[in-house]
C-alpha cells in the first residue's frame, strides 16, 4: 500500500499543496509548527489518491510518498535495475 | 505514484519565503540530474539574489559567481573539462540586468552549457526592485507608481532577445504556477541537460516564478500572478529548437 507523509517541521504553511489537491484532502493546521509556521495536514487517508500533485508543487519537499508499486528501489532500499 | 527527495537535492530546510517558486524549481533542477545519472560529473554556477546559497542545497558540485557571471565561470569550466556538465542558475536582476553581457556573448558563442533562468519579475533578495523583467504598470519599491514606458522601458523578453542568436541551440519558458506547468518545466529542463550531453550547445530555459513576498501577495495569489499577468507578457513555448530531438 503507498503510504503518504506530511513532514511538519519542513513545512513552511504556503498552502500551495490545498490549492491543487483534486480532493480537496489537505488542510493547515491550527497550531504552529517549530519555525512559527501553520503545517499541512492530511484530511482522510482514505481520500488519498497518492497522485502526488501537492509534492510536485511543494517548494519545500515536506511531501513524501511511498508507492511500492512505482518505487525505483527495492525493499531493501537498493536502486531496481 | 513513488515520489521522494531527488538524491541531487540536500535533506536541509531552504531559507526561501513560503510559497517561494525557488524551491520548486531547485526540486526540478535535481530530479533531471538523478535521472540523467550525471550528479557526479556536474557542476553548477550560483548567481548573486535569493538562489546565492545555492551549494547548501544542492548535493553537487556548486560554485558562488560574482553577481552576473555565471555563464562566464560556466564558459571557463566547460572548456577545461569538457567532460563536465554545467549549469547556471541565475535570477532575472543576475542574468538580464548586471549579466547581460555574459549572457548576450556565452549565447551567441553557443558555449554548450545549460541555463536556468528563473524569472520573477523583481529582485527578490535586496527587498523589491524593478528588475529588468518587471512588468509595465507592475509596482516595486523603485517604480512605485508601477513601470512605465517611458520613464524604464518594457521588460526584456529574454528568449525572445536570445532567438535571434545563431549560437543558440535551445530555448524554451515555462512556469512552476501549476502541477501542469511544473510537470512541462520539467520536461523542458531535461531536454535542456540533455542537449548539452549531445553536444549540441548552448540551452535555456526560463522558468516564470513566483516571488510572494516582494509581490506582496499571499502564496496562492502569488500562483494568480504568474497565470493572469506574467504568462500575457510572457508567453509560454518553445522560442528555439535546433537540438533536432523531439520532447521525451
Ligand atoms: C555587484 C553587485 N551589485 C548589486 C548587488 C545587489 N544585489 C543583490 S541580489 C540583486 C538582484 C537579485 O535579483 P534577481 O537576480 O532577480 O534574483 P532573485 O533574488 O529575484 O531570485 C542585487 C541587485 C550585489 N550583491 N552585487
Ligand atoms: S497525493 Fe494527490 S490526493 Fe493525495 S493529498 Fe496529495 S494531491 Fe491530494
Ligand atoms: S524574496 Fe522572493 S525570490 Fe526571494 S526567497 Fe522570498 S519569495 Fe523567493
Amino acid at each position: 500500500m503507498a503510504k503518504i507523509k506530511f513532514y511538519a517541521e519542513r513545512c513552511k504553511g504556503c498552502g500551495l499543496c490545498v490549492l491543487v489537491c483534486p480532493h480537496g484532502n489537505i488542510r493547515m493546521s491550527t497550531e504552529l509548527n517549530e519555525t512559527g509556521h501553520p503545517y499541512a495536514v492530511l484530511v482522510d487517508p482514505a481520500r488519498c489518491t497518492h497522485c502526488a500533485l501537492c509534492g510536485r508543487m511543494c517548494p519545500d519537499m515536506a511531501i513524501e510518498i511511498d508507492d511500492p508499486k512505482t518505487s525505483k528501489k527495492d525493499k531493501s532500499g537498493k536502486p531496481r535495475e | 505514484m513513488d515520489f521522494h527527495r531527488p538524491e541531487t537535492l540536500k535533506d536541509a530546510p531552504t531559507h526561501y519565503c513560503p510559497g517561494c517558486g525557488h524551491g520548486i524549481v531547485h526540486r526540478l533542477v535535481a530530479e533531471v540530474i538523478d535521472e540523467l545519472g550525471i550528479r557526479q560529473r556536474t557542476i553548477g554556477t550560483a548567481p548573486v539574489g535569493c538562489a546565492v546559497l545555492l551549494y547548501d542545497y544542492f548535493n553537487c558540485d556548486i560554485i558562488e559567481c560574482a553577481h552576473g557571471r555565471p555563464p562566464a565561470v560556466a564558459t571557463g569550466i566547460k572548456r577545461m573539462l569538457p567532460d563536465r556538465i554545467l549549469f547556471t542558475y541565475q535570477g532575472d536582476g543576475d542574468l538580464a540586468a548586471i549579466g547581460t553581457a555574459e549572457t548576450i556573448h556565452a549565447a551567441n558563442r553557443g558555449e554548450n552549457i545549460t541555463v536556468i533562468f528563473v524569472n520573477n519579475a523583481i529582485y527578490g533578495m535586496t527587498g523589491g526592485q524593478m528588475a529588468p523583467t518587471t512588468m509595465i504598470g507592475q509596482w516595486s519599491t523603485t517604480t512605485p507608481d508601477g513601470r512605465g514606458q517611458y520613464a524604464e522601458g518594457g521588460p526584456i523578453k529574454v528568449c525572445e532577445m536570445l532567438s535571434a542568436l545563431d549560437g543558440v541551440c535551445y530555448l524554451e519558458r515555462v512556469s512552476v504556477s501549476s502541477p501542469k506547468d511544473v510537470m512541462n518545466a520539467r520536461k523542458a529542463i531535461k531536454k535542456a541537460f540533455e542537449n548539452q550531453i549531445a553536444e549540441k550547445g548552448f540551452s535555456l530555459v526560463e522558468v516564470l516564478s513566483m516571488c510572494p513576498t516582494d509581490w506582496k501577495l499571499p502564496p496562492e495569489k502569488a500562483m494568480d500572478f504568474v497565470n493572469e499577468k506574467m504568462k500575457k507578457v510572457f508567453p509560454l513555448g518553445v522560442y528555439k529548437d535546433r537540438s533536432g530531438g523531439r520532447h521525451e
